[in-house]
């Protein structure tokens, strides 16, 4: 099949950017979004001209480093897929794909395609764990856990930390990724010791680093690939109130 | 340099604890006096950073992603194993360790394997205290499952996602270190050298993978845990970015690099579809607890699986190992597909696959069962092949997955090098020619969490009064020049083949001669066709942009460039062992019905290779004592 690209192209995060159109043709319906765009490379290569940056490693929908908005949509056409697992057969022959950088004030351009997360650690910095150190755990099956509620937290806990959620919304907020593990460790026994001080850290990151506010679009949800639901924006608002009228924390 | 590996002392259950009563610790006050750098954020690297950055030293982590938490570690699906014996079948810190050096074909050694199942007790309690939600029974108790070449269930879970759990509880704990000031990140950074001062490692050079530049940092001790390099391969599970680079190049500055050929290829991957395809997505080992392996009794069976009744069907691992079945470790499980195929038997479009079907199992369990066992991995399944694994069977494929060789180190995990430590997949111990599945997490995990912390301190205890590391010294000029003179050339070669057209031709080579079944005729061939590779690498690879700021090319170029090497001493490795064990499978050493002869008398050793400035290797053997262990001839039948 044949495509023809208008990819984004932008030297540094102080640079202007631009759309550049590519065409291509030999594609296959069962090639992933991502070999188109390394075809796309090699044949920039040959003609040595710097090759599109885009960020990826794992391909398989689960380390979170790739991005891109295909044609205004986060990870592409495909509800819930990363742009890794995104494969042509998504595309019909002939069509026009406009990818850019995923755009957030807290994720700035640092070449093309790749954009800087780092904001995404700073809110995890701030309390996203639970403060234990290596050598103290006890044993760990004297606290048993009710099987739903550690599927639960497992719902929570399988997010990526891939920022769709944020270049989704309309409010740049990053609520759907904090409230994800803001959830993950309340909901567990382990976490609660914590969790009164965290939310509010977190919180405050978040609103720190430059991400909006959430306005319960719910847009995040739609394009999320491991499905975090919206009622870990709930939980986490839950939380941040009883944290402000608890002090057992 | 003679090998020594240091294992200390007394009966073989006792051996670490003894270690830990000796060793020299450094006084919580004089820690943040010493520098450490780690490199790697995965489960061995970013274990050890957090670890390290609690006891109070002055940390510094290196990796090339932009968070840690996207570390390769993160793509680990089925489990990690431990000797919990929570199931009261028998296991025991002792099974464990019987069951991996058998499946390791009786060439690791003793004191570390045991040491691995000791620790890995203490591991469950640590990542559970973590939050990392582990699968649980109804009774809220945790569960397990089983996995290849054992008779017990010991892997533990977080459904097919137990690398990403692992790895984010690691995160989260450096996190909190850097929060708390001890630790400081460098994301996107490659490490380019190691810097060896007087004979110890000093620092690294890195370049900055957003500003181009190449920096220089200094430390009184380095530790990779840079993860595997099966990506060698080009098609591989590994991720894309996943290199040999840094093991490398602390090999060419002498760090003994052992038993680089022996590559797990993994049974249950994704076929290969087409010329364009970049990797081969991993299905989980879990999967064969409850798939069932066959191909078509007949050749070139063109019918539907569905189609095809059960008496056309060979359920050929079942008919081959009765006791293991479909759980027979994975080198035999390659091995045995790899049979079916070439005997054409294989199955899809380019009869390069065979079926994994859950049919029986759907039928007693129930859908919902399976699907809360391995319902991510049907999903992404999906995803990829647009089929229903629910309603017909999967096709797989053998795929490069794991390096069971890798930077030769001591029990203390120390390498060749002084003050250099190679945690995780990045040495070679514990899992000798053939690594069981779920043992690896484990592996990775306790090496930086529990081990390295407590034998590096033996080493930093002489360094309290060394002072800061000056990076501005002869050794930093001349590792600075060597990488950027290299980075120049690299850019200088304006050719017209791509990079990655050239790893796949590598990958190419390398899987026929250099995977699961080799020969000295192809080994040979394959040394000649890597060295011209590498000729057409320097001589055409086309490598556009400059070093001013990212340029992925230059990236991929670099690692290339190692891979290049690498590949020579895989095959020169292989060349030299002349038996079969566990991944390594030379066809010249077999029974008639297939199966591997080892040959206990002349190779019970791990090979373990200095470089020579590129003029050959010396091979330094490191004779095994099996003293705990009878060494029988493995079988599963
Ligand atoms: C698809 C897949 C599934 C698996 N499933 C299982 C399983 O179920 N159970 C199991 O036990 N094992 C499994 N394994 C194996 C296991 O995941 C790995 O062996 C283990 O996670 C390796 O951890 P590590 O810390 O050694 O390295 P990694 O997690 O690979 O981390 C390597 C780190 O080093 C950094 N790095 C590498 N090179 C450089 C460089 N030159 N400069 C700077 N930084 C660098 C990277 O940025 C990264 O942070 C699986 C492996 C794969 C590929
Ligand atoms: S919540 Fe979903 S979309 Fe947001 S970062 Fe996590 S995985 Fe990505
Ligand atoms: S590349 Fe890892 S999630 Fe897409």
């Amino acid at each position: 099949m044949k495509l023809t690209l208008k990819i984004w192209r932008q030297d540094n995060a102080k640079a202007k950017g631009k759309l550049v159109t590519y065409k291509l043709s030999d594609l296959s319906a069962d090639m992933s979004f991502l070999e188109m765009l390394d075809m796309l490379n090699e044949e920039l290569a040959i003609k040595g001209e710097r090759t599109v940056e885009f960020d990826h490693d794992c391909r398989e929908g689960i380390c979170g480093q790739c991005s891109l908005v295909v044609n205004g949509q986060a990870h592409g056409p495909e509800q819930h897929y990363t742009t890794c697992q995104t494969h042509l057969r998504s595309f019909s022959d002939g069509d026009t794909l406009t990818i850019e950088p995923f755009r957030a004030n807290s994720f700035p351009v640092i070449r093309d395609l790749k954009v800087d997360r780092t904001s995404m650690d700073h809110i995890i910095q701030a309390g996203g764990y639970i403060s234990s150190f290596t050598g103290i755990a006890p044993e760990a099956n004297t606290v048993p856990i009710h099987h739903d509620i550690s599927e639960s937290a497992f719902d929570s806990a399988a997010c990526i930390g891939c920022g769709a959620c944020v270049a989704t919304c309309k409010n740049s907020s990053a609520a759907l990724f904090l409230s994800a593990k803001v959830a993950h460790l309340a909901k567990l026994p382990q976490g609660k010791v914590e969790r009164a001080e965290r939310v509010v850290f977190m919180v405050n990151a978040h609103d720190d680093e430059g991400f909006g506010s959430c306005t319960n679009t719910g847009a995040c949800a739609m394009v999320c690939p491991q499905e975090v639901q919206l009622i870990d924006i709930t939980r986490m608002n839950y939380e941040y109130n009883r944290s402000l009228t608890t002090v057992e924390g | 340099m003679a090998l020594n590996a240091k294992t200390p002392e007394g009966p073989l259950k006792d051996k670490w604890q003894n270690y830990l009563d000796k060793t020299n610790i450094v006084n919580p006050a004089n820690r943040k006096k010493i520098d450490i750098i780690v490199v790697g954020g995965g489960l061995s690297g970013g274990g050890a950073a957090a670890s390290l950055a609690e006891l109070g030293y002055n940390v510094k982590t290196f990796f090339f992603q932009d968070s840690a938490r996207r570390s390769h570690s993160v793509a680990a699906q089925g489990g990690v194993n431990a000797a919990k014996n929570y199931k009261n079948d028998g296991d025991s810190i002792y099974r464990m360790f019987y069951d991996t050096i058998k499946g390791g074909d009786y060439r690791s050694r003793e004191s570390n394997v045991y040491r691995m199942a000791e620790c890995s007790v203490d591991l469950i309690d640590h990542m559970t205290a973590q939050g990392v939600p582990f699968g649980r029974e109804y009774s809220g108790y945790l569960s397990n499952r089983s996995f290849g070449g054992v008779l017990v269930s010991r892997t533990f879970y977080a459904r097919g996602q137990t690398g990403q759990q692992l790895l984010l509880a690691t995160y989260q704990a450096m996190m909190k270190q850097v929060k708390q000031g001890t630790l400081t990140q460098y994301s996107r950074h490659e490490i380019l050298d190691i810097v060896v001062v007087e004979g110890k490692a000093r620092g690294v050079i890195v370049r900055d993978l957003v500003t181009g530049k190449i920096e220089r940092h200094s430390a009184h001790a380095v530790v990779l845990g840079t993860g595997g390099f099966g990506k060698i391969f080009y098609l591989s599970t590994l991720a894309m970015n996943s290199n040999g680079s840094a093991t490398w190049r602390a090999h060419k500055k002498g760090a003994y690099f052992a038993n680089p050929s022996w590559t797990q290829i993994h049974p249950t991957a994704l076929p290969q579809a087409g010329e364009h395809q970049s990797k081969l997505t991993l299905m989980s080992e879990s999967l064969r607890n409850d798939g069932r392996i066959w191909v078509p009794k007949k050749k070139d069976d063109n019918r539907e699986p569905g189609d095809i009744p059960t008496e056309d069907r060979d359920y050929y691992l079942e008919r081959r190992y009765p006791a293991f079945g479909n759980l027979v470790p994975r080198d035999v499980a390659s091995r045995a597909a790899k049979e079916r195929m070439d005997a054409g038997h294989g199955v899809g479009p380019l009869k390069n696959a065979v079926y994994l079907d859950f049919k029986t199992a759907i039928a007693k369990l129930g859908v919902d069962t399976i699907k809360e066992r391995y319902g991510n991995l049907f999903t992404m399944y999906r995803k990829i092949t647009n089929i229903d694994a629910y309603k017909e069977p999967m096709k797989i494929s053998p795929a490069a997955h794991f390096s069971m060789g890798g930077l030769w180190v001591d029990y203390e995990l120390q390498t060749t090098i002084p003050g250099l430590y190679a945690v995780g997949e990045a040495n070679f111990a514990d899992h000798g020619a053939n690594r069981l599945g779920a043992n690896s997490l484990l592996q990775a995990s306790v090496d930086g969490n529990f081990i390295l912390p407590n034998t590096i301190s033996n080493y930093l205890s002489n360094e309290i009064r060394t002072g800061k590391i000056s990076t501005d010294t002869p050794e930093f000029d001349e590792a600075e020049k060597a990488v950027k003179d290299q980075v120049e050339k690299l850019l200088s070669i304006k050719g017209t083949m791509p990079v990655d057209q050239i790893h796949r031709r590598l990958g190419k080579v390398m899987f026929k001669e250099v995977a699961m079944s080799r020969n000295e005729k192809g080994m040979l061939w394959a040394i000649e066709e890597i060295k011209k590779l590498r000729k057409e690498f320097w001589e055409n690879a086309a490598i556009p942009g400059d070093d001013k700021g990212p340029n992925s090319e230059l990236e991929k170029a670099g690692r290339l460039a190692d891979y290049l090497e690498i590949a020579e001493l895989m095959a020169v490795d292989a060349l030299s062992r002349k038996e079969s064990c566990g991944a390594h499978f030379r066809e010249e050493y077999q029974t008639e019905d297939g199966e591997a002869v080892r040959d206990d008398k002349n190779y019970m050793y791990s090979a373990a290779w200095e470089w020579m400035q590129g003029k050959d290797w010396k091979l330094h053997k490191e004779e095994l004592e099996f003293n705990d262990i009878e060494v029988k001839t493995r079988s599963y039948k």
